[in-house]
C-alpha cells in the first residue's frame, strides 16, 4: 500500500516530465538533453513565486502552479526560436546545443538562486495513517497507527498529474492545435505545404514540453526541495521511460512511467532502492535489444 | 639562516611574559618590517562552493575569511599577512585532487586547507602527499586517525566521527532506549557512523535492531522507512546533502504521533531552519552538536566573540539574513584549524615552502589547546601520532524551537587507542 502510493507519486511526476520529452521528440525529432533543467527551473521558479506571494501558502502555490510552467515554457520557446531554429533542427547539433543549454540554465540558476536546497510549503498536508497487515503469531495482525502513512498532498499530486495528462491527451486528439501538431509530426514538409506554420508549432511544442516538465517539478517541490542539481535524475528517468514506452508515443510513455514508478516504489520498499534502479536499467537494455521501437512505438526511432 | 634565528627569537619572546609585553607595545606596522619578507603566506582553501556540500562550503568560506581577517589584523603569521586562495572542488573527489595540485603547482600555496566531505578528503590526500603539501582537513571523518592517509594530512581543528559517536553512545543507551535502528548515508562518512556507533552501543549494553544505508544523492526517503523494525526504541539518524530537510520531514510524516525516541546528528539539519514547516515533530528529540547552534544561557565569551566576528546571530543564522542558517556545528573547525596553522608556523619559524616539513613536525608537537578566542568550541587535545584532535561534544534537545544543550561530554569520553603513528612514517 505504502509502496504503491510512493511509487504512484514518482510515476505521476515522471509521466508529466517524460510526456514533455516524448512530445518534443515525437513532433520535432529533437532529443532535448536540457529537459531535466527545465524541470529544475520549474521547481526554482515555484520557490520564487511562492515566496514572492505573501499571505496564505495556498495562494503562492497556486500562483506557482500557473506562473512557473508558463515562464519555463516561454524560456523554452525562446530557446527554440533563437537557437534550435538557426541550426535547422539538425539531430546531432540539437543534442550538442541542448547540452549547452543544460549547463547555461544550471549555472545561471547557481549564480542567481544559489546552491541551497529550498523548501516550498505545500498548500495542505494532512497526515493519513495507513494500516499495516502482517501475518504474525496470532494470525493476521493489524498494526495501526504505526509508522506507515502518506499525506493528502501526495494523493493530490497523483490526481493532479492524471488530470494534466488527460488534458494533454484531449489537446492532442480533439483540438485543432493537436491536429496541427500531429500533422507536423507525420510530415513536417507536407504540413508546411498545407499552410501550417511549422516553425510556430515547433516553438509551441518545445515550450509545451518544457512547461510539462516544469509543472511536474512544481508538484513535486513541496515534497522534495528546489535545488540547482535536481534536474539530473528526472532527465535520466525520463529517457528510460521514453525509451521503454517508445519515442513519441504518449500512451506508451504513460504506461512506462507507471511501470518504472511503481516498480521503483515497490521494489525499493521490499528489497532495496539500488535493485530498483538496476532493474529499470536492465529493462531499458532488454527493450532496446528486443523491441528497439519501444513497447508502444510504431516506427523505428 | 640568520633570518630564521631572528624569527624564532621573536616567537620565543612572545611566549615569555616580558617578551609578550614588549611585543604588545610594538606598533602593528613595525611587525612586518621585522619579517624577512612581506610576501603573504598563501593558504589554498579547498571549498565546496557547488555540489552536495555547497551549504557547508558557503559557511566554511565565511568562517575562514573572518578568521584570516582577524589574524591579519593582529599582524599576520611570523610578520607576514595571510592570503586565502579559494578554489571550488564541486564536492567531487577527482576535482578535489586537481584543486590540491593546482594549489601546489600553480598558485604556489604554502599549504592546502579546509576540505569537509570525507570522500573529497580521501580523494585529495594522496595528491597532497605526493606533492609534499601540508593538507589540513576539517572533515570529521575517521580516515585521518585510522591511518588510511599520510603524514602530510592533519585534522587539528575538528574531532572525528569515531570519537563523537563513542561519546554519544552511553547517553543514548542510558537515557533513550537500548534497541537502536540507524539511518545513515551510504559512503565513507556514514560507514564511520555505522561501524563505530554500533560497536559503541553494544559496548554499552544496547543492541542494534537494524542498519539502513541511504545513497547520499537520494531525494525521496519514505521508501526506506518501512524497513525500520517495529520494536525500535531509538532511531539514530544522520544525513547529508541538499535533501536533508526532505529526509527529516518525511521521517516525521512517516511516524506521526507514534515515533520512537529519536537521536540525530545535526548534520541532518545543518543549514536548515529548525522552524521549517513539517519539523514540529522534532520537539523533544535529541541531537548531537559539534558546537551549539543557539547561544546557550551559559555562553562563553569566546563563543560570543567568534559568533560576532563570523556574523552569526544568537539563533545560529546570518546576522544579515535570519533565514540563512549556518553550519554552526562544523564550521568552527575552519577557525580553529587556521589558528593551529598559525601556532605551528610560529613554532617552526616557517619562512617558505622549504619549511613545509618543519610545519608538519611543529603541529605534531602540539598537545593542549585551551578554550580561548582561538578555540571557541572548547579546549582541545591534539594527538600528534594520529594527526587527530579531540574535544568536547554536545547533546541538545529540541524545545521551544531551539536546541538546548542537555549534556556535554568531556575530552576523556572521546578518546580511543591510537590506530596509527604517522610520526614514524617518512616524509
Amino acid at each position: 500500500m505504502l509502496a504503491s502510493l510512493e511509487g504512484a507519486v514518482t510515476a505521476a511526476v515522471l509521466a508529466l516530465t517524460a510526456v514533455g520529452l516524448s512530445l518534443v521528440f515525437g513532433i520535432m525529432r529533437v532529443v532535448n538533453v536540457a529537459h531535466g533543467e527545465f524541470f529544475m527551473l520549474g521547481a526554482v521558479l515555484a520557490w520564487w513565486v511562492s515566496s514572492w506571494f505573501g499571505g496564505h501558502v495556498a495562494i503562492g502555490f497556486v500562483a506557482a502552479l500557473v506562473i512557473a510552467p508558463m515562464l519555463v515554457g516561454a524560456v523554452a520557446a525562446l530557446a527554440d526560436v533563437t537557437i534550435l531554429k538557426r541550426i535547422d533542427y539538425d539531430p546531432e547539433r540539437t543534442i550538442v546545443v541542448t547540452i549547452g543549454l543544460l549547463y547555461v540554465i544550471q549555472q545561471v540558476v547557481l549564480m542567481t538562486y544559489g546552491p541551497e536546497a529550498r523548501p516550498v510549503e505545500p498548500p495542505f498536508n494532512t497526515r493519513l495513517a495507513l494500516p499495516w497487515f502482517e501475518w504474525g503469531e496470532n494470525g493476521l495482525q493489524l498494526y495501526w497507527p504505526w509508522g506507515l502513512s502518506t499525506t493528502s498532498y501526495k494523493l493530490f499530486v497523483i490526481a493532479a498529474a492524471a488530470v494534466v495528462l488527460e488534458a494533454v491527451w484531449l489537446l492532442m486528439r480533439h483540438t485543432k492545435m493537436g491536429l496541427v501538431m500531429r500533422a507536423t509530426q507525420l510530415d513536417g514538409e507536407m504540413a508546411q505545404v498545407f499552410g501550417i506554420p511549422v516553425e510556430r508549432v515547433y516553438a509551441f511544442t518545445f515550450g509545451l514540453g518544457a512547461g510539462l516538465a516544469a509543472l511536474g517539478a512544481v508538484l513535486i517541490v513541496p515534497i522534495q526541495q528546489a535545488h540547482y542539481l535536481m534536474g539530473g535524475d528526472p532527465l535520466l528517468l525520463s529517457f528510460i521511460v521514453v525509451i521503454i514506452g517508445g519515442l513519441g508515443s504518449l500512451p506508451g510513455t504513460v504506461v512506462a512511467a507507471l511501470l518504472i514508478g511503481m516498480s521503483d516504489g515497490i521494489i525499493s520498499v521490499f528489497f532495496s532502492p539500488t535493485l530498483a534502479k538496476i532493474l529499470a536499467t536492465l529493462l531499458v537494455a532488454l527493450v532496446l535489444v528486443f523491441r528497439p521501437q519501444g513497447l508502444f512505438g510504431t516506427r523505428t526511432a | 639562516m640568520t633570518n630564521k634565528t631572528d624569527t624564532t627569537r621573536r616567537g620565543a619572546l612572545k611566549t615569555l611574559a616580558a617578551g609578550g609585553a614588549a611585543a604588545a607595545s610594538m606598533p602593528l606596522w613595525a611587525r612586518y618590517t621585522h619579517a624577512q619578507s612581506a610576501e603573504p603566506i598563501k593558504i589554498g582553501f579547498q571549498v565546496h562552493k557547488t555540489g552536495i556540500g555547497a551549504a557547508y562550503g558557503r559557511w566554511y568560506d565565511r568562517t575562514t575569511t573572518a578568521a584570516a581577517a582577524l589574524i591579519n589584523e593582529a599582524g599576520g603569521i611570523n610578520g607576514r599577512p595571510v592570503e586565502i586562495i579559494a578554489e571550488d572542488d564541486g564536492t567531487d573527489p577527482a576535482r578535489g585532487a586537481e584543486v590540491v595540485a593546482k594549489f601546489a603547482n600553480q598558485h604556489g600555496c604554502d599549504l592546502a586547507f579546509g576540505t569537509l566531505f570525507s570522500h573529497v578528503v580521501v580523494g585529495s590526500a594522496p595528491t597532497a602527499g605526493e606533492l609534499k603539501l601540508p593538507y589540513f582537513v576539517v572533515s570529521e571523518g575517521h580516515h585521518v586517525a585510522s591511518g588510511a592517509l599520510n603524514r602530510w594530512t592533519l585534522q587539528p581543528g575538528i574531532t572525528d566521527v569515531k570519537s563523537q559517536v563513542m561519546s554519544m553512545a552511553p547517553y543514548v543507551v542510558g537515557n533513550l532506549g537500548k534497541k537502536v535502528t540507524m539511518l545513515f548515508p551510504d559512503y565513507a562518512f556514514g560507514h564511520d557512523h555505522r561501524d563505530f556507533f554500533s560497536a559503541a552501543v553494544e559496548a554499552n549494553g544496547g543492541e542494534i535492531a537494524a542498519l539502513i544505508p541511504i545513497p547520499p544523492t537520494e531525494t525521496s526517503f519514505t521508501k526506506y522507512f518501512p524497513k525500520i523494525p517495529r520494536d525500535t526504541e531509538v532511531l539514530y539518524h544522520v544525513m547529508v546533502g541538499p535533501a536533508v530537510l526532505t529526509f527529516v520531514k518525511e521521517l516525521g510524516e512517516f511516524f506521526g504521533p507514534s515515533a520512537p525516541a529519536i537521536f540525530g546528528f545535526i548534520d541532518s539539519l545543518e543549514a536548515v531552519d529548525l522552524a521549517s514547516p513539517g519539523l514540529e515533530f522534532l520537539d523533544g528529540t535529541y541531537f548531537w552538536e559539534g558546537n551549539p547552534r543557539y547561544a546557550q544561557a551559559d555562553q562563553t565569551e569566546y563563543d560570543k566573540f567568534y559568533r560576532e566576528k563570523v556574523g552569526v546571530d544568537a539563533n545560529g543564522a546570518s546576522v544579515s539574513d535570519p533565514t540563512d542558517v549556518s553550519t554552526y556545528a562544523h564550521m568552527f573547525g575552519c577557525w580553529e584549524t587556521l589558528y593551529v596553522i598559525k601556532a605551528g608556523m610560529e613554532a617552526a619559524g616557517y619562512s617558505g615552502p622549504e619549511d613545509r616539513q618543519a610545519l608538519v613536525e611543529a603541529v605534531e608537537a602540539i598537545t593542549d589547546m585551551p578554550q580561548s578566542n582561538e578555540h571557541p568550541q572548547g579546549a582541545k587535545l591534539f594527538n600528534g601520532k594520529t594527526h587527530q584532535v579531540f574535544g568536547p561534544q554536545y547533546i541538545s534537545q529540541v524545545g521551544g524551537g531551539k536546541l538546548n544543550v542537555v549534556h556535554t561530554t568531556s575530552i576523556e569520553d572521546t578518546l580511543y587507542p591510537d590506530e596509527v603513528d604517522y610520526t614514524t612514517m617518512s616524509f
